[in-house]
């Protein structure tokens, strides 16, 4: 059954990547508990409309959790406080009546924020232009199971493969590193045989980049792995140092 | 000798120099406190095993010459993690909360290490730097023990070095890229019992000095 809360938010409010910024204080009232926290937010931003008041920017897309666009700090976590659940995915049932909510925009160096929550996370697309390429034959359609791949094989490249880059990692991280984003794109390639001919370049190639981007670095926290939102592990770190100290030390790639 | 610069000043490669560093100390640690054990024996099995030590001669200073290279490495590569890391956020949240990653160990790092530096140097001018003609360590360290204050301070000192090594271990293991889903959670359960005999070991020998004095 359906069932109404009343919140006040403390939201984060920059005009631009410029401005100081500031918290405002709004009232959600009347807040269906089967919305989600993004919808939350559309009924407080029609209210600030028809008041004639700057609504609050955020950034949103599929709202079925698995296009990465949207994210913010609640409360202190990336995503809110529901476990491997995105931001439009967490449902205001969550939440109880009267409950005071602070929501910041994802802070680290790399990603400057554009206006309120909406954050800038091109260095993430720089990370991946980095990576490059995968060699892959053209002509006719290759047999299936020419490249024979074990199923587990296949199940571990995929758990990885499930990044969707919203950049919650970074965003929990105490460090403001990438490491498990910039892991799990080198471990998803790495971990099948398409991606062997580019894996000791790749594997310099992106951590340089993620370096240049100015995130920090891996202290092994493990926040990251507790606020992802598809749940990659941090085993995928522990692959990516691996690929790098074989990529650094034992391959030709300078 | 390009690509070696590169690699070891990547993040990844102050990772590396810091978890082998770190697993040296971690060795240093269980042999100091296997030697310290000499004590419950008796104080001449305590004075001969230091006096044995002392006998190696060019070996132990080789080995010491290592240590302090390694130090400076560890605290070198340390500080400047420390620095970069507070630089990656410059805009710091109004909430903090875990998601239930962070531990103890883990959220205090670059602190106990600074703590574990000024005891290290402390104890160095305590024990190592003084004159010893005329007497025995055993004597040297129940005098310096008959004092409860110091006591304390050791026991302490003691702790803060445990709580560092719990993120020590299996943090050197995962940097090296040791992440097996059979040997991990091991590691893990390792480095917790790992600091709690460094803490309790090298914590009640204290204790142990201050009563026998």
């Amino acid at each position: 059954m359906s069932k109404s809360i009343d919140l006040t938010l403390k939201v984060w409010r920059q005009a631009g990547p410029k401005d100081k910024g500031h918290f405002e204080t709004l009232r959600a009232q009347n807040i269906s508990t089967e919305m989600s926290f993004l919808e939350m937010l559309d009924v407080v931003n029609d209210q600030l409309t028809l008041d004639g008041k700057e609504p609050i920017a955020f950034d949103s897309d599929c709202r079925e959790g698995i296009c990465g666009m949207c994210g913010a700090v609640i409360n202190g976590r990336p995503h809110g406080p529901l476990k491997a659940t995105t931001l439009c995915q967490l449902h205001m049932r969550h939440f109880n009546s009267g409950d005071v909510i602070a929501i910041e925009p994802f802070r680290a160096m790399a990603f400057k924020v554009i206006k309120d929550l909406v954050i800038d996370r091109s260095a993430f697309d720089q990370i991946i232009q980095a990576g490059g390429f995968v060699s892959v034959n053209t002509g006719g359609a290759p047999d299936a199971n020419a490249v024979p791949i074990a199923q587990d094989q296949v199940e571990s490249a995929m758990d990885a493969a499930q990044c969707i880059s919203c950049g919650a990692c970074v965003a929990a991280c105490p460090n403001a590193s990438a490491m498990l984003f910039v892991s799990a794109n080198v471990s998803h390639l790495a971990l099948l045989p398409q991606g062997q001919p580019e894996a000791a370049r790749r594997a310099i190639a992106m951590v340089r980049e993620m370096d240049r981007q100015g995130f920090g670095n891996c202290s092994n926290e493990t926040e990251c792995e507790a606020e992802c939102p598809k749940s990659i592990s941090i085993s995928n770190i522990a692959r990516l140092n691996r690929q790098f100290y074989r990529a650094s030390l034992a391959s030709s790639v300078k | 000798m390009n690509w070696l610069a590169n690699t070891l000043t990547s993040s990844i490669g102050k990772k590396l120099m810091m978890a082998l560093t770190g697993l040296a100390f971690l060795g240093f640690l269980a042999g100091h406190l296997a030697g310290n054990m000499t004590v419950y024996i008796g104080p001449d099995a305590f004075n001969a095993y230091a006096e044995g030590l002392k006998n190696l001669g060019v070996v132990i200073i080789a080995f010491e010459a290592v240590l302090v290279l390694f130090a400076v490495v560890h605290i070198v590569t340390g500080l400047t993690l420390f620095y970069q890391n507070y630089k990656a956020r410059p805009a710091r949240y109004a909430v903090n909360k875990s998601g239930g990653g962070r531990t103890i160990g883990s959220a205090t790092m670059p602190y106990t290490g600074i703590l574990v530096l000024l005891f290290v140097l402390i104890h160095l001018f305590n024990f190592t730097f003084v004159d010893k003609s005329g007497t025995t360590l055993f004597n040297l360290v129940t005098a310096k023990f008959d004092n409860t204050p110091y006591v304390i301070f050791y026991i302490a000192a003691m702790l803060v070095v445990g709580v560092h090594v719990s993120h020590g271990l299996w943090s050197a293991f995962q940097t090296i890229g040791a992440n097996h889903p059979k040997y991990m959670p091991i590691i893990r359960v390792l480095s917790i019992v790992f600091a709690i005999v460094v803490g309790i070991g090298f914590g009640v020998l204290p204790i142990y000095f201050s009563i026998s004095a």
